[in-house]
């Protein structure tokens, strides 16, 4: 039974706890011992705090006992380990801040540990969050646990397979380029990224501050809309988050999507995408006209083709400006044995850094410097424009615009590594959502050769409760997120 | 695009970034594929459209200038490789 316990939804559970059916200190214990038969083969974890958990744990009993309960009082949560967690190291999955311990917490975690919530460690990541499958983590790959062999995507693939193995209740990521749906798409569970400006960004370690944003991987839609009650809103600490005020998300879930207008961009059917996602984006769409939805399959985007290469000037741009920080003087790994000032930070950055961090500051310092900043940098915003304008006149049109998460199924570990553009083709459905700024879901949607195959929705700014309210519909209707990963070292693996 | 050599080190003494030899061989060979695809964006006609820097509404952000509790010097210090007293320690900068 107890290990049966980590498999609950966040609202299941809260039910639970509060009619006093289960106790946090069980919960919490049942998602420590499944983390750790389970993370032996996955890991998903960089950290894990199993004393501070159940010490938060014994707290959150004694606060439902008294009858002071919050939105997540109990229940046990991963964070992506590049955001801040006082006390408890954030390395970003980087030798660079392997033994960072911040002095503070980021807002989205001062905010769920404020809710009750109760954190069971870090995840493991693409190093600096540049990546799309996991394996450029410093520290070990993490393993898809539909299938040992391949990846979960990335970059917050610890996060997407800590939640896909019930190793926890539900887990923070962050998203750049897709990071937290292309991941949810690959381990078929739910992940939103918000409007840029939705969820405080302050405390998240930066890569791409114009592209960031932070967002919840939960097992439902009714989770996600939970989760971003208690992270959704301004923040005076970052300048960036807006000051329009949250609605409450859950309420979003009570509605039908009869009339709703969805379009069907075609320019997201790309080449070299697998028949069997085509074939269950397909059946989803038609799933969703059946619940009542107008749908267009004849809607062009034509700049699509251009996100790919914009992203991939203006992403490593900004990073190659926010990693110049690491110099190996005010915290982060120092190379100690080195002659002059400027021979130690090269040092620190040779050995600190690994090699796709490294092609990307490269890639954004050369697109930065003198000569090449109106050809690259000037240029791919200019893009960036015509993208975002094209997204504004189709929502004039469509309520939400519905696409595949990801071309292909999860990939094998290794296929992909050594060919950086190949590597980048991963986030082509996913990336132009973060140059727009708008908000976009993936609901699990089916599989394709036994791999889990997404489903992307994308929204208006601030229209995060017309996804919830979709995504919730095709949920009911289907039962894919019910469909649980075989355990780990189960004899579903053996073969 | 093809990038040279040259260029390569160029780059990465800009980015103060230390390259081994084969580093600097295999960056030269994926930069040069990466910005071949970059040539794409050629055929866009932009002469009359702005950039964007960033995508809300938002402009100047300002707040009072009020003074509030902020993490102690030893916190902040803890992380410092190398330190004394309340100091951080760097190699000199001017020799």
């Amino acid at each position: 039974m107890t290990e049966e316990l980590s498999r609950l939804s966040v609202r299941k559970a809260v039910g639970l706890l509060g009619s006093r059916q289960i106790s946090a200190v069980e919960l919490t214990t049942a998602a420590l011992e499944r983390l750790h038969q389970a993370d032996s083969l996955l890991h998903a974890m960089v950290t894990v705090t199993a004393d501070d958990a159940l010490a938060q744990a014994s707290e959150a009993d004694r606060a439902i006992g008294s009858g002071r309960t919050s939105a997540l009082t109990g229940i046990p949560v991963v964070i992506k380990d590049n955001m801040c967690t006082r006390g408890v190291r954030t390395t970003c999955s980087s030798r660079m801040l392997e033994n960072f311990v911040p002095p503070f917490d980021a807002t989205v975690v001062a905010r769920l540990k404020g809710a009750g919530a109760v954190i069971l460690g870090k995840a493991n990541m693409d190093e600096f969050a540049m990546g799309s499958s996991t394996e450029h983590s410093a520290f070990f790959p993490t393993h898809n646990p539909w299938d040992l062999s391949r990846v979960p995507g990335g970059s917050s693939g610890g996060s997407a397979v800590a939640v896909a193995a019930d190793e926890c209740l539900f887990s923070l990521g962050s998203d750049t380029g897709g990071s937290i749906r292309q991941p949810a798409g690959f381990c078929s569970i739910v992940g939103l990224k918000p409007t840029y400006g939705r969820v405080s960004r302050y405390g998240l370690v930066a890569f791409a501050s114009s592209l960031d944003q932070i967002g919840p991987l939960t097992k439902d839609v009714g989770d996600c809309a939970l989760v971003m009650n208690v992270i959704a809103g301004h923040d005076p600490c970052d300048s960036t988050s807006v000051a329009d005020s949250v609605p409450d998300y859950t309420r979003s879930l009570e509605r039908d999507i009869r009339g709703l207008r969805l379009g069907v961009p075609r320019e997201y059917f790309v080449a070299g995408m697998q028949a069997g996602v085509e074939a269950a984006m397909r059946a989803a769409v038609a799933r969703l006209e059946e619940l009542g939805a107008i749908i267009d399959w004849d809607v062009s985007l034509p700049h699509t083709r251009y996100a790919l290469a914009a992203y991939y000037i203006i992403a490593p741009s900004e990073a190659s400006a926010n990693l110049a920080r690491y110099d190996g003087v005010k915290y982060g790994y120092c190379h100690m044995d080195a002659g002059s000032v400027w021979q130690a930070m090269e040092r620190t950055r040779q050995f600190g850094f690994g090699p796709e961090v490294k092609r990307r500051i490269m890639l954004g310092t050369y697109a930065l410097s003198a000569g090449y900043y109106e050809a690259y940098y000037l240029k791919a915003q200019k893009v960036r424009t015509l993208i975002r304008r094209e997204f504004d006149a189709a929502f004039q049109k469509y309520d939400a615009l519905v696409t595949p998460t990801s071309p292909t199924v999860p990939f094998r570990i290794g296929e992909r590594l050594d060919d950086p553009v190949q590597m980048y083709l991963a986030d082509v459905c996913t990336l132009p959502i973060n140059i727009a700024g708008v908000p976009a879901i993936s609901v699990p949607a089916g599989f394709a050769g036994g791999l889990p195959v997404g489903m992307q929705l994308i929204g208006k700014p601030f229209g995060e409760e017309v996804l919830l309210r979709i995504a919730h519909s095709y949920e009911q209707a289907t039962s894919w997120h019910n469909m649980k990963a075989p355990a780990p070292g189960s004899l579903d693996h053996a073969g | 695009m093809k990038l040279s050599r040259e260029e390569v080190e160029h780059i990465s003494l800009l980015a103060r970034l230390g390259l081994a030899e084969a580093e600097k061989e295999r960056l030269r060979e994926q930069l040069s594929n990466i910005l071949e695809n970059m040539e794409l964006l050629k055929e866009t006609a932009t002469d009359d459209v702005p950039p964007t820097t960033q995508s809300i509404a938002l402009q100047n952000v300002f707040r009072e200038d009020v003074a509030r509790p902020s993490l102690g010097s030893e916190e902040v210090m803890a992380n410092a490789p190398q330190r004394e007293e309340s100091s951080i320690r760097v190699r000199p900068v001017l020799e």
